[in-house]
């Protein structure tokens, strides 16, 4: 299967791969920051489910009507400050924030990785991320629980399903005071917990949260990453699969298509 | 021009990876005195003019909301300092 890169620059859509598909109607916009590294395996991962992908650039006032946006993974702004410190105050930023925070309707947000870092300095999601407790970049292929398959990016999955998909990063070590972390257990908003040990000293095994609407979720890891046989990881919480056979991370992505088709 | 400091540092009960990565290197070019080591940020907003009550407000909501992250980090200082002070 081949995957046409779109030149980044402006909202134009890009269809999906089926486009008889009743997801395809679901516009996902893509963010792309000074910085950003995963933007296009985003804009891919949501064609390879179903959905259009529509890149969003953050010095942009219009989300241009779309139904879900995802924060991909990279450096945005460089990670000068602190990691998403300077990506909070962009412009587009601005729109995601009030628009996630709306009532029944609010808006759909997914923040992988360095996204996952902009989502806690927007308050849209509590906690922070510090340096990983080893001090190492940690690059390996993750092993996650769902401990709540009732999200909008999770709903394709059991509860208790195990995936394993790409962790990279350096600041990924999640940190909150013990009450925050009660809370977030108490309202069964821990998403994703690490299996198998935890790679970065993360408050109890915490891999991503999501907000009390569960609209908002943030993970340190890379779904978009394991979403096509060939380019994933080696391995496969489902059992055995070929070399870079891994697609677990999918899921996410047909989770919020099919919730927002209804 | 005078310039205003603040001094952003981890949170006391925060673990300090890069100090603890500085603490395990100082052994090791002979430096035996320390028990521990904190790494913390220093900004100098340089004002052009005088630093007028409504410049240093402006510096200490700068402090609290871009320079520095509550959840993991006190504003430990915010301060004008003269030309010749460090």
């Amino acid at each position: 299967m081949t995957v046409e890169t779109p030149l980044i620059g402006g909202p134009q859509p890009v269809a999906s791969n089926n486009e008889d598909s009743p997801l395809n109607g679901v516009k996902i916009g893509v963010v792309t920051f000074p910085g950003s590294l995963d933007d296009r395996d985003a804009v891919r991962a949501v064609r390879l489910a179903g959905g259009s992908a529509i890149h969003l650039w953050h010095g942009d006032h219009d989300l241009h009507d779309v139904d879900a946006v995802i924060i991909p993974g990279g450096f945005s702004y460089g990670d000068y400050l602190r990691a998403g410190a300077i990506s909070r105050f962009a412009p587009l930023m601005e729109q995601i924030t009030a628009a996630a925070s709306g009532g029944a309707d609010a808006l759909p947000v997914l923040g992988i990785c360095n996204g996952f870092q902009v989502l806690t300095e927007a308050h849209l999601l509590p906690g922070s991320m510090i340096k990983n407790n080893s001090l190492h970049f940690i690059c390996r292929d993750q092993r996650l629980r769902v401990e709540n398959a009732g999200t909008f990016w999770t709903s394709e999955y059991a509860q208790d399903e195990e995936l394993v998909i790409p962790l990279k990063n350096q600041d990924g070590q999640f940190v909150a005071d013990n009450r925050t972390l009660d809370e977030l257990e108490g309202e069964g908003r821990v998403v994703f917990r690490y299996v198998d040990g935890n790679p970065n000293g993360s408050r109890r095994d915490i891999a991503g949260i999501s907000n009390i609407a569960g609209n908002v979720v943030g993970l340190m890891p890379h779904p978009e990453h394991a979403v096509e046989a060939g380019f994933g990881p080696d391995s496969s919480a489902r059992g055995e699969v070929g070399v870079r056979g891994g697609t677990d991370g999918l899921g996410i992505f047909t989770s919020v298509l099919k919730k927002l088709v209804g | 021009m005078p310039r205003i400091v603040v001094d952003v540092m981890p949170k006391p009960e925060i673990l300090d990876p890069q100090g603890k990565a500085i603490a395990g290197a100082l052994p090791r070019i002979g430096l035996t005195g320390f028990a521990g080591v904190r790494q913390g940020k220093r900004f100098e907003l340089t004002v052009d003019g005088d630093v007028t009550p409504e410049v240093l407000e402006q510096a200490r909501h700068a402090a609290t909301t871009l320079l520095s992250n509550p959840v993991i980090e006190d504003v430990t200082r915010v301060e004008v300092i003269e030309e010749d002070e460090q």
